[in-house]
């Protein structure tokens, strides 16, 4: 089919102008054209406005909502500034001496801050799980004083405080230290958990550096006890107060992972004036207390030296006692240590047999940094007529 | 009588002729020192979906906020964070740049206990620590005796300053070449 050249050019132009008709038919007029973008524009403004609504809405639920998880919608005030915590650890024992399951301890603390530098805190513990008459539980307060920051560096507390002396007195939480039991030396040289009724200082003078001062109530031991010094301990329950003593501690942590700490003390009269062959006594205690990577190593030396004939004759004048203790983490969750503890509660008679040695060796299992699992055994050798107490112990112990 | 009611009231003496701030640097002067004066606008990350889990991973707790504030110029960010030691909430200032923390500093520490953690003998060990494949940090830090949760805190903030500066990366635009 051929097509004219006239036909061939009408149906080119109708093609090429057709839809520009068409557009030109529809396209709204400038006026109208400025009528939409004017609109667009209101509406642009609009969603920005509420844009703008919703971001402070979020913005305003977002805090009510982390004051409310913070405690500060609906919550007394002093309950927003009391803390709770807590430690606890039974004990399973296999000993010559006894095979026995014990729930050693099971401590709450409480502490409250009245102000920024004003702060109150305390420990309540209960012991063997039952306490009463013919019992064989204590429940005994720990700690309740009342601290005040001096500076922000320096701190004065009053009240009832464990005393600054040794490495477990102030820090006995079961996931901090090997062994299911305390060791002896802090058990028996250092009577943990010491705590007293008094006034203290502390804080830092320079980099590392930290010093702790009290004045305090003192011993009252007795020949019937032989001056043992964990006997003499008045847990701050109508103590004597007539003969006060003074603790002080220097600590150097200066390095990262290393404390070593000399503390001293002194007693006015260990038996609170009830015994006139006994008199004043000094504490010197020393120790380190090394975490470097995985390899640990805690050392420390405690040394009695008592006044008076009472003491003297029955060789108590001097109650001596150290132990080292190597440990390695295997992993951050397992731990292995060994630990050598030597300790004479009458070491001033030379000619008595009154020495003891325990070696312990055992295992840490942390699931949680919290929580542990422990394992140890211990084997003694004890001088003269003091029976050995060897076997192996089992625990689990918590902090929180 | 007398001489044991004046030891008893000597500290008492000693706390009223005393007095100074318990903050080791306002919040504010170490975003200043950080940024050498010029602090950029602050800016928030929410804690949301896989986020919030993550950091409640790290932190072993959900952490007391729905948001985190943080300062940010170039590859470097900011962060003021508050984690509790053992009663208290410790105070941190940390800057991350480009993945690697470059400083970590004690701003307020409210605890009795513990303050050994502020000393650059301690935290310099943090000095370029960067997160391993587990979100944990890439080194071991040694400890300080008997402020075991104080030091648990600093690992925690520099862990969480560390993932949440991740974050804020992998929301960067790759510019084009």
């Amino acid at each position: 089919m051929k097509f004219s050249t006239y036909t061939k050019y009408t149906l080119i132009a109708a093609l090429l102008a057709g839809p520009s008709f068409a557009t030109a038919a529809e396209m709204p007029s400038p006026e109208e054209m400025w009528e939409i973008i004017q609109q667009q524009q209101r509406e642009i403004e609009a969603l920005k406005r509420g844009q703008q609504d919703n971001a402070e809405k979020v913005e305003a639920a977002a805090e009510l909502a982390e004051e409310s998880q913070k405690g500060a919608v609906g919550a007394a005030s002093w309950a927003e500034n009391t803390q709770l915590g807590g430690y606890g650890e039974l004990h399973y024992n296999n000993l010559d001496s006894k095979d026995e399951i014990d729930f050693a301890r099971f401590v709450l603390f409480f502490g409250h801050q009245f102000t920024d530098r004003l702060r109150f805190w305390s420990e309540v513990e209960l012991e063997h799980a039952v306490s009463g008459d013919g019992e064989e539980g204590e429940v005994e307060l720990e700690q309740a004083y009342v601290e005040y920051d001096i500076t922000a560096n320096h701190h004065a507390k009053a009240g009832l405080f464990l005393l600054p002396v040794g490495i477990l007195n102030e820090t006995h939480e079961p996931p901090t230290f090997y062994g299911v039991e305390r060791n002896p030396i802090e058990t028996n040289i250092i009577p943990t958990t010491w705590w007293v009724g008094g006034a203290a200082l502390n804080g830092e003078v320079a980099a590392g550096w930290s010093y702790d001062v009290g004045i305090h109530e003192g011993m009252k031991t007795s020949a019937d006890s032989r001056y043992a010094v964990r006997s003499g301990r008045q847990k701050t329950s109508k103590a004597d107060a007539n003969d006060l003593a003074g603790t002080a501690r220097i600590k150097w942590t200066g390095m990262a992972g290393v404390e070593l700490a000399a503390s001293v003390q002194y007693q006015s009269d260990m038996t609170q004036g009830n015994d006139p062959d006994a008199g004043h006594a000094w504490l010197f205690e020393t120790h380190a207390d090394i975490q470097r990577g995985p390899f640990g190593f805690r050392a420390l030396y405690a040394r009695w030296d008592l006044d008076g004939d009472g003491p003297e004759s029955l060789g108590a004048d001097e109650q001596v006692g150290f132990y080292i203790e190597p440990s390695f983490k295997i992993t951050p969750k397992w731990g292995v240590f060994a630990r050598y503890n030597q300790w004479d509660n009458q070491a001033g008679d030379s000619d008595s047999d009154t020495e003891k040695k325990q070696v312990n060796a055992g295992v840490n299992f942390w699931p949680h940094p919290d929580v542990v699992l422990k394992a140890d055994v211990q084997q003694q050798d004890n001088e003269g007529d003091s029976k050995n107490d060897n076997g192996w112990n089992l625990g689990v112990g918590y902090q929180f | 009588m007398l001489r044991k009611l004046f030891i008893f009231l000597l500290p008492t003496l000693v706390c009223s002729a005393l007095l100074a701030e318990a903050v080791y640097q306002e919040p504010e002067d170490f975003l200043s020192e950080t940024f050498a004066g010029k602090v950029p606008e602050p800016a928030v990350i929410w804690l949301s979906g896989e986020r919030k889990a993550v950091t409640k991973q790290l932190l072993g707790h959900r952490y007391p906020s729905l948001r985190v504030r943080y300062w940010r110029d170039q590859q470097r960010s900011a962060w003021i964070l508050e984690e509790i030691g053992k009663d208290l909430p410790i105070t941190i200032g940390l800057v991350v740049n480009d993945g690697l923390l470059e400083q970590i500093k004690v701003l307020v520490f409210r605890e009795s206990r513990g303050w050994e953690i502020r000393h650059s003998f301690f935290t310099d060990q943090f000095k370029g620590a960067q997160l391993d494949q587990s979100n944990g940090l890439d080194r071991d830090i040694d400890g300080i005796s008997g402020a075991t949760l104080s030091v648990r805190a600093m690992k925690k903030m520099a862990t969480l300053a560390l993932f949440l500066d991740a974050e804020l990366r992998k929301e960067d635009v790759a510019p084009t070449p």
